[in-house]
């Protein structure tokens, strides 16, 4: 079996010290995205559990494995949830959601959940997809831009170039910081174009760190030209598997001249969409008891 | 909010533009559009239900090619249509 | 005196020269550009040369174009390849009024007058989606040679449609359609289909005039040609060798 190279490892994690017997609202979140499905649960509004998985050719199984995986351990069972909201690409595709709601409203929510309400501006890359959004100190969108057209500035534009260098995602963007000089970057936008370039250069003799580089550094100035649209304010946080990638991060803030807010311990940047949208699940749930 | 569709990519970029918050979901542009890029469509914004007009699932991808007749770089047929400015359009081809 | 011109069509996958004498094609010859576009060049040049029995002292004019064209050896000109698509289907076909030119990595569309003089161009660049990588790469996803697409295609019984628009993405839809059971000359076809639809779109822009002359190595593929000339409800003029479209109007350019 081919090792896929892009694909983020799939795990689950429970917060150490909180009992879920004990809560009121018991909510969750099912963000199914194209590459990989993470499931959120909160009790109370705060962050419980969660899990991320390999999105398979099934979205409702996908949302399935996500749920089952987040719960495993816990002892809780999916019907001791009072909420289900479901969010990304396969959001209508989750059988046990009460309501579907879109990733944008739940990667803004989720954010400002994480980092605060000094967050501004979040980009969210997944794999087949770029967000740029805009939001207020409450978490609600102000602007929004999302690229799902073009590979470039996207994770399967990454996993490319990961392939062909035969390097594991992990190793990404440390490998691409080993460089003494940085090179210039690949000259095509078009993925297409640019792992021909990228060949070219190989070829030309350059190091594996180098072509690394160079991509690193084409994908940050597309990330960069995506939130030009909406401009850039403080505070800036990054989601998605990208988070990940200080290669492409170390770029991006160099080029907008922000820092980006530090990952937070203990959450996952892939699942703020999960997050924000258990904390809608709280808040439609709430909504409807009040007026029931 | 401003809810920007398109994309950019190696030839250029194409954005549908639409302010959510002046957008009233009169449907004007709809059917000023002659691609039937538009629709207009229930959203929830800030927890609650409302009718806007925003670009279709099929169309979202597509904005150079759809809108290309139109030769959208000057006022194309849907912004002229809409009376409270809701909606702009960005066609640019990179280079030559 | 008779004029002998030379027209270099330096492309991305393919250098085509054309050697004309008095506007009459005396040889003509292609090679691979490879990844030394500027030798391939060379090498092809001095062929064809040969095969008319030439040296280069005889050629009074060489004129370059295509995406390489700053490095053409010996050349003396250039000229856009819009300029030479317009001036190569004139030539081959005076009724031409639109020339649509699908190369290996661009596609162009270009409107003329009835002198033959460009009027407007619209050209799809930088994203292989709008040009002749995507057949190739798609062949691949597919695992059908090139040259068995365009017959695999109309062998096609339903038509499906193909979200992606980008080339890299519609390479994991062809792997989902393959996997979801769907033929492959079924998916050949909505290939096709789709690139033709966004050349047409973008020629759509200039207002498409007859009569439409379809340029480029693609204009080989029977599949594509039968998926454009649906998309535009005309039939097609193509040249017996569509390829060399370019060079040759390169090489009509100094007898303007």
């Amino acid at each position: 079996m081919e090792k896929e190279y892009w694909r983020w490892p799939e795990y689950r994690r429970t917060v150490p010290g909180e009992d879920w017997t004990k809560a009121r609202v018991i909510t969750a979140g099912v963000d199914v995205g194209s590459v990989s499905s993470k499931a959120v649960i909160m009790i109370d509004g705060e962050l419980y559990a969660y899990s991320i998985m390999r999105t398979g050719s099934s979205s409702p199984d996908s949302a399935n494995k996500a749920m089952e995986r987040a719960i495993e351990g816990t002892g809780m069972k999916l019907d001791d949830i009072h909420y289900v909201v479901g969010t990304g690409y396969g959001r209508v595709n989750v059988p046990f959601a009460n309501r579907a709601i879109t990733e944008i409203a739940c990667h803004a929510r989720g954010a400002n959940y994480i980092w605060g309400p000094t967050v501004r501006t979040l980009m969210d890359m997944g794999g087949q997809d770029c967000k740029a959004i805009r939001c207020d100190e409450k978490g609600r969108v102000t602007a929004f831009l999302m690229n799902d057209k073009c590979a470039a500035g996207t994770g399967r534009g990454m996993e490319v170039i990961a392939d062909l260098l035969s390097i594991p995602i992990e190793d990404v963007g440390p490998t691409s910081l080993m460089v003494e000089k940085e090179p210039e970057p690949v000259s095509s936008t078009c993925v297409v174009f640019a792992k021909s370039e990228a060949v070219g250069l190989l070829r030309k003799g350059w190091p594996k760190e180098m072509v690394l580089a160079a991509f690193c550094s084409a994908m940050a100035r597309r990330i960069a030209e995506l939130l030009e649209r909406i401009k850039v304010e403080k505070d800036f946080a990054i989601t998605g598997g990208i988070a990940k990638n200080i290669g492409v991060v170390r770029r991006l803030e160099e080029i907008i001249g922000i820092k980006a807010l530090p990952r937070k311990e203990g959450f996952d940047p892939m699942v703020a969409g999960g997050i924000g949208a258990a904390l809608f699940a709280k808040a439609l749930y709430e909504k409807e008891r009040q007026s029931a | 909010m401003i809810i920007h569709y398109g994309y950019k990519d190696g030839s250029g970029e194409y954005f549908i533009s639409i302010d959510t918050d002046e957008c009233d979901g009169c449907g004007k542009c709809v059917e000023a559009c002659p691609q039937g890029v538009l629709e207009t469509r229930t959203m929830m914004i800030d927890l609650e239900d409302k009718l806007v007009a925003t670009v279709t699932e099929e169309h979202r991808k597509k904005i150079k090619y759809s809108c290309a007749p139109c030769k959208p770089e000057g006022r194309p047929p849907c912004v002229l249509a809409c009376e409270r400015r809701a909606i702009i359009h960005t066609w640019k081809l990179v280079g030559k | 005196m008779k004029t002998i011109t030379t027209g270099i069509d330096m492309g991305s996958k393919n250098v085509k020269v054309v050697i004309l004498k008095d506007a009459k094609v005396l040889a003509k010859g292609l090679t691979l550009s490879g990844f030394d576009q500027k030798e391939a060049a060379e090498k092809v040049f001095n062929e064809v040369l040969k095969k008319a029995s030439l040296s280069l002292d005889d050629v009074d004019q060489i004129v370059a174009t295509g995406a390489g064209k700053e490095v053409a050896p010996h050349a003396n000109g250039d000229i856009s390849m819009v300029g030479a698509d317009a001036l190569g289907g004139y030539f081959l076909f005076p009724s031409a009024r639109t020339i649509i030119d699908v190369g290996a990595e661009e596609g162009r569309a270009v409107r003329c007058d009835e002198r033959g003089r460009m009027i407007d161009f619209v050209i799809n660049e930088k994203c292989a989606a709008g040009a002749g990588t995507f057949v190739e790469a798609m062949a691949r996803a597919l695992e059908v040679k090139l040259e068995e697409m365009g017959l695999l295609s109309l062998k096609a019984e339903r038509t499906v449609p193909m979200n992606a628009q980008c080339t890299i993405f519609a390479e994991s839809e062809v792997v989902t359609l393959i996997h979801e059971k769907t033929s492959k000359a079924d998916i050949a076809r909505a290939i096709h289909d789709a690139i033709a639809d966004r050349i047409t779109s973008m020629t759509r822009r200039l207002g498409i005039q007859r009569d439409v002359v379809l340029a480029g190595g693609v204009a080989k593929n029977i599949g594509f040609v039968n998926s454009i000339e649906r998309a535009l409800g005309k039939k097609l003029l193509i040249p017996k060798e569509p390829e060399f479209v370019g060079a040759l109007g390169a090489a009509l350019a100094p007898l303007r």
